[in-house]
């Protein structure tokens, strides 16, 4: 549960949302993905240490640079994270449909 | 398939939003959340107290087939509009989430559907994600107990 929150924490951030963006269209190294913002080099860096701490961003090596991908997994888990809540919800409202809809006719 | 309910929790923030599209006139999507009777039947819990009105409060209890109490919530309502609006506390006895702030929104859209809006505001962006893990944890539990009913009926 805390290892979700942190996720969660992780992407509360708007530059680390722009950066899981940036990634998501193509793996860049660091430089690269520091070049698209205006902030400074060694903050993007501690951006992109909590992005890989929290498993969404993967490092890979490829010749002497280190190329940041996006991980997809992490994402979906995020995405799913609400699903249930809203299930939830579903549920209870067309109960409400149902429910209604016998009192109309019943009136 | 488009999902009737949709549910938008932007990360960070300790709000979110619930939007659901009736096939129901406002009139009735209204009176389904200001009716005692009606609230039990859809939300499957007992309605213990009810005021519908501005300044008004509520209280809900749910007991499972032995008496013991699994869920006992109540709130204070601070502006009751029909067909209209809703705005009212919410808060979860012996659940350490905190109380939110519920604003309903009824909008009718024809004669015969309407779209509600609930805005939920928590305490904090914690509190908010703690819910959402809860309703799932709810979700699952309901779900089984749906089944049990179902598989004692085959019996």
């Amino acid at each position: 549960m805390n290892f979700r929150r942190d996720v969660f924490q992780a992407i509360a951030d708007p530059t680390r949302r722009g950066i899981l963006l940036l990634v998501a269209s193509q793996a860049m190294p660091a430089g690269a993905i520091a070049a698209n913002f205006n902030t400074a080099r060694p903050t993007v860096s501690k951006h992109l240490q909590i992005l890989t701490q929290c498993n969404l961003l993967k490092q890979e090596q490829t010749g002497r640079e280190i190329y940041y991908h996006l991980n997809p997994k992490k994402m979906k888990e995020i995405a799913d994270f609400i699903e249930p809540f809203r299930k939830m919800w579903d549920d209870r409202f067309n109960k409400l449909e149902a429910v209604m809809k016998k009192f109309k006719t019943k009136k | 398939m488009e999902h009737k309910t949709k549910i938008t929790a932007e990360p960070g923030k300790q709000d979110l939003m619930i939007i659901r599209e009736f096939d129901l006139p406002v009139e009735l999507v209204f009176k389904a959340h200001s009716d005692a009777g009606l609230i039990e039947q859809w939300m499957g819990t007992k309605v213990l107290k009810l005021e519908s009105k501005k300044h008004g409060s509520y209280q809900l209890e749910t007991k499972d087939d032995a008496g013991k109490v699994l869920f006992k919530a109540n709130g204070a309502i601070h502006e009751f509009i029909p067909n209209q609006k809703i705005i009212r506390t919410f808060e979860m006895e012996n659940a350490p989430v905190g109380v939110q702030l519920e604003l309903y929104n009824f909008e009718k859209l024809t004669g015969n559907t309407s779209k509600l809006t609930i805005h939920v505001l928590y305490e904090s962006n914690a509190l908010r994600d703690q819910t959402i893990q809860y309703g799932m944890v709810q979700g699952i539990n309901m779900a089984h107990k749906r089944l049990e009913e179902i598989i004692s009926k085959l019996k």
